[in-house]
């Protein structure tokens, strides 16, 4: 056990194709041109002194520690400001070199509140500082330990996760330039000089009440132990220090942070964003650094348990009771109703190797081909539009291409809340001078945010995003700014002029649209322009565009316009799409879809299926399966009657609730896999609790394609791995899949899938991570997509006619309701509403403009009734500008809204994903919940009762 | 899926699949749209849908899609 070692260069890589030779302490060393002194004399082996300096933010140069000589230059420069020149001579160790470090540090020690150098005593252990005191070979501090120090606001411990203890400060900045550079927030000042400076946290608030939101950037940067983890100082209290580390991805969002986990044992003290991580470079949010107490909370279910009636209260078996029900269960459903009368769900939080297992069973043990996904509800239309255009179901970049982007247009997605580490990269972009354009009803974050504000954001009206698409396809192509070239080498001619002549239609001008979208036309001219001119344009999108009756369409419009104007297939442009939960990207590419295997191959491709039937030694069905939808569909018709549900809470988030509720009580059985006894479960005859990410080896894919380790680091508390239940299950129903490790099921993905043919456990050990197509073409993976030619072969541009969804609004329902995500929680918030992560997020709330409250007669914070054709539900009000009138908004965090109780089942035309950001409503103002909501929480209660059991033993 | 209300399901899904395909180009309309309807609808959808057509003469299914399922049938 030992912990994973990191170098701190000091000052960051520079980027530079030059090199320049330089000589340090003797030693000859070439490094790229604008590398600082001290980065170089890492590179030589030797670690300069250092406070104020480190890897992760420019060099600032004000500690005075770094210093060092060089030949035939006077004084003493800072080496983390100098950079190195050809032929320079530079001494790091001197007597006058040593005597000026030595008391420069003597100062430092002392205003800090350490009582001792002792690098090993208690929490000294987290100060840098006294490493670097060591360093200097500092032993004593001659003006004691309580010389002059900064002023001493008291402890600030207002944040769940970190304190903030002034006496420890030294006011070395790293943690405002931390906030500013990585994060980009800009919630730390330094007010006051010299001895007087203090950092606070926004206008003299405690971090809680600041602009803070709490990404730890400032904690990780504090070399002094000032900022420092709670949960650090809880362990040290105990006496339980974190005595090693293991590298493992998080389990929240698309971006795949990479972390290091810090045990005591099995007991996680803390998670530090990793520096070689290549999606987060050494950043992260508050969810995946802080957010993984739910682990341990105490709902989460350890003991497997079983009903007959979903009225019934639960009761506690062993593994091999429980699994020996389902399996006699959907055995006897099948004799009973037929093959195809069970199915599976694959979860998006679950591995890669977890996912493929379960479309296994279903394949090969259930015989049928009904399996789907959560990402059915979310990017099913990504895949089907970027496969139809480019021919993969992918983005088309890595995260590190924004760093090249001129122009970013994001629309429908809000990467502050929803991917916060990649925004942070885009803010920093952004404020280098690249433009943003924001197609969004609501104005999110970045329309304007400290240092960013947006070129044009066009609020248009929830569900126009295909005229308001194909309006700006009209502006390039009327205005004579398509980059003829790209289009005549790299896509379809024919198909080409097809689209030009249909987008060229006056009905298709922003001039047309402006009416139906509410955006003023000469903004959506602009907007276009700036796209088509302004140099590399790169297009990011979330939900806000594949959750609607024409989410493929709006893809296909997306991709349209990226090869119309040839910005595709280098860094800085592409199509990028900001998927959801974690492992979105890799549940799509191991074959979740029921009409697809792994790699998206479609099941009636004899070829394909035959290749899964040698290795499976089964016969496969060459028929496409029931989606999610459709599996409800035909459990009200009484056809589909059990159904294995791992780690997704379909109830809470599906459209449409009480139709999602009817399916599952047709149905005989439900099993259902999870950490918590969710929303799902209350239906559910059988539970089989689940294990966390860091209770399980495996895969995630982020939305960069970029596969990556989940390392297990302590036992699953619950006895199994995810993919070791589904083993059991499928042994159970007489189709035994053995495995004894994870890296097995990968070796047999990359055997069955073209684009995988090159991932192993042992090459992403190596390697880190890659970017799938991984194979003998690219051996190392794919950061950028088609280069040179498209995936399809020539780019396929298609027709993409607005449609307006027949969710109308109307005298009865006269507003439009979109939905949306916040930062500190996580989709339906299962995990971080386990976590004191609730005091950023506490309800959902349902922002309305001032105008539509007034004529309500709606308060800021009162409660009121939100009515659709479907359903209806209570909320809080919040009255903001952020929505234009007429439209109203609110996230989906927390089971007691029930927000999906409203939302129709409207869905995407291509792919059934559901209509979710477009909702016909109407608000009235209201006393307290509905009366479906106090049945619901009734019902609740009722459902999740577990009978006490008598101990036997 | 026998229901009245899955039935409204699958025609308003037909209807809409139809919609995309006439945009691209009336004439390979029905083509487009059997093809999108075999790869993506699990069987017995596609035979409800034409069990719905043989029932009542597919009333509500726009003459493109309805075209399309025609061709859906078994041979
Ligand atoms: S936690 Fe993040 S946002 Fe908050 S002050 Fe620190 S760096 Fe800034
Ligand atoms: S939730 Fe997303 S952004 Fe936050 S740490 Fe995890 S992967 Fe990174
Ligand atoms: S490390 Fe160079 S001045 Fe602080």
């Amino acid at each position: 056990m030992s912990f994973v070692q990191e170098l701190d260069y000091g000052t960051p890589k520079s980027k530079a194709a030059k090199s320049v030779t330089l000589t340090i302490d003797g030693k000859q060393v070439a490094v790229p041109e604008g590398t600082s002194i001290m980065r170089a004399a890492m590179d030589a082996g030797t670690e300069i002194p250092k406070l104020c300096a480190t890897d992760m933010l420019e060099a600032f140069g004000s500690c005075r520690l770094c210093l060092v000589e060089i030949e035939g230059r006077g004084g003493t420069p800072a080496s983390c400001t100098t950079p190195v020149a050809d032929g320079m001579v530079v001494r790091t160790r001197s007597e006058r070199l040593d005597r000026i470090r030595k008391g420069v540090m003597e100062l430092y020690a002392s205003d800090h509140a350490v009582t001792s150098l002792d690098r090993n005593a208690g929490e000294n252990k987290y100060v840098a500082l006294l490493a670097m005191a060591d360093a200097v070979g500092l032993d004593d501090v001659r003006y004691g330990f309580d010389g002059q120090r900064h002023p001493n606001a008291g402890i600030d411990d207002s944040n769940p996760y970190f304190v903030f203890d002034p006496a420890k400060c030294i006011v070395c900045s790293r943690c405002v330039r931390a906030c500013e550079e990585v994060q980009g927030t800009f919630a730390l000042t330094i007010s006051g000089r010299g001895f007087e400076s203090i950092v606070s946290a926004g206008m003299n608030e405690s971090f809680l009440e600041s602009e803070c939101v709490s990404c730890g950037a400032c904690v990780q940067a504090c070399p002094t132990g000032s900022l420092i983890e709670k949960s650090v100082l809880a362990a040290q209290a105990v006496d339980k220090p974190a005595d090693h580390s293991v590298v493992t991805t998080c389990a929240y969002c698309g971006v795949g942070c990479s972390f290091k986990a810090e045990l005591h044992g099995e007991e996680v003290v803390r998670m530090l964003p990793y520096k070689d991580g290549k999606a987060n470079h050494g950043h992260s949010c508050v969810k995946g650094r802080f957010a993984w107490g739910y682990a341990n909370h105490r709902d989460r279910i350890l003991k497997p348990m079983m009903r007959d009636k979903t009225t019934d209260p639960w009761r506690e078996v062993s593994w091999q009771e429980a699994i020996a029900r389902v399996g006699a269960e959907f055995k006897r459903l099948q004799d009973t109703y037929g093959k195809g009368s069970i199915g599976g769900i694959t979860s998006s939080r679950c591995t890669d190797e977890e996912t493929f297992l379960v479309q296994k069973l279903v394949r090969g043990g259930f015989g049928n081909n009904n399996v789907d996904t959560c990402a059915r509800v979310c990017h099913s239309p990504t895949g089907y539009g970027l496969s139809n255009t480019f021919g993969t179901s992918a983005g088309t970049q890595d995260f590190d291409s924004v760093e090249h982007a001129d122009v970013v247009v994001l629309i429908g997605a809000n990467p502050t809340d929803a991917h916060p580490v990649f925004a942070s990269r885009m803010k920093k972009r952004l404020r280098q001078g690249a433009k943003l354009i924001v197609i969004d009803p609501r104005a999110i974050d970045l329309v304007r945010t400290p240092h960013v504000a947006a070129a044009y954001h066009l609020p248009l009206l929830p569900g126009t995003n295909v005229a308001m698409l194909t309006a700006l396809a009209h502006v390039i192509v009327t205005e004579a700014l398509v980059n003829e070239a790209f289009v005549r080498e790299r896509c379809e001619i024919d198909a080409f002029e097809d689209w030009k002549a249909f987008v060229s239609e006056p009905k298709n001008s922003p001039e047309a649209v402006a009416k139906t979208t509410g955006v003023p036309a000469e903004l959506i001219r602009k907007a276009a322009r700036l796209y088509a001119t302004g140099g590399n344009g790169a297009i990011y999108y979330g939900l806000g565009v594949s959750e609607h009756s024409q989410g493929s369409t709006a893809v296909m419009c997306i991709a349209n316009l990226a090869m119309a104007t040839g910005n595709i297939g280098r860094p800085g442009v592409g199509v990028n799409p900001l998927r959801g939960q974690n492992n979105v990207q890799g549940s799509c590419d191991m074959g979740s879809f029921p009409h697809e295997l792994s790699g998206y191959r479609h099941v009636a491709t004899d070829a394909v299926r035959e290749s899964f039937e040698k290795d499976w030694g089964v016969r496969l069905d060459k028929e496409p399966g029931l989606r999610i939808p459709n599996m409800l569909d035909a459990a009200v018709d009484g056809t589909f009657k059990g159904i294995y549900i791992q780690g997704e809470d379909i109830l809470q988030s599906d459209p449409d609730t009480k139709h999602v509720s009817a399916g599952l009580a047709a149905m005989e059985c439900v099993v259902v896999q999870d950490l918590f006894l969710n929303e799902t479960a209350r239906y559910a005859h059988v539970f089989l609790p689940g294990s966390t990410f860091l209770e399980k080896d495996g895969t995630f894919i982020n939305a960069e394609r970029r596969i990556q380790l989940v390392r297990k680091v302590m036992e699953p508390k619950n006895g199994y791995q995810d993919w070791q239940i589904t083993c059991m299950i499928a042994e159970a129903m007489g189709y035994p899949m053995r495995y004894d490790h994870p890296s097995e099921i990968m070796d047999e993905i990359a055997r069955l899938t073209p684009t995988f043919s090159g991932v192993s456990f042992k090459l992403l050990e190596e390697v880190g991570s890659v970017q799938w197509p991984c194979n003998e073409k690219a051996p190392l993976g794919t950061p950028v997509m088609h280069i040179g030619s498209f995936v399809r072969g020539k780019g396929r541009f298609l027709i993409t006619e607005y449609v307006a969804t027949d969710e109308k609004v109307g005298p009865r329902f006269p507003l439009l309701l979109t939905t949306g995500r916040i930062l500190s929680q996580y989709n339906v918030g299962a995990q971080t509403r386990r976590t004191d992560n609730v005091v950023w997020h506490a309800e959902d709330r349902l922002e309305i403009h001032p105008h539509d409250a007034e004529v309500r007669g709606v308060k800021d914070g009162d409660w009121v009734k939100l009515a659709s054709r479907a359903g209806e539900t209570t909320l809080r009000a919040l009255i903001t500008e952020r929505v234009a009138p007429g439209v109203v908004y609110t996230t989906f965090h927390h089971p007691d809204t029930q927000a999906n109780v409203v939302t129709t089942d409207f869905s995407d035309w291509a792919t059934n994903c559901p209509e979710y950001k477009v909702t016909a409503v109407q608000i009235s103002p209201s006393n307290g919940p509905t009366s479906w909501q106090e049945t619901y929480e009734e019902f609740s209660r009722e459902s999740r009762r577990i009978a006490s059991v008598v101990a036997a033993e | 899926m026998s229901s009245h209300s899955s039935n409204d399901k699958l025609i308003y899904m037909a209807n809409q699949i139809g919609t995309f395909f006439k945009a691209q180009d009336t004439a390979t309309a029905p083509e487009k749209i059997a093809e999108h309807i075999k790869k993506f609808w699990d069987p017995r959808m596609r035979q409800a849908i034409i069990a719905y057509i043989d029932a009542g003469g597919g009333a509500g299914l726009d003459p493109a899609a309805r075209q399309a399922v025609e061709t859906l049938r078994p041979r």
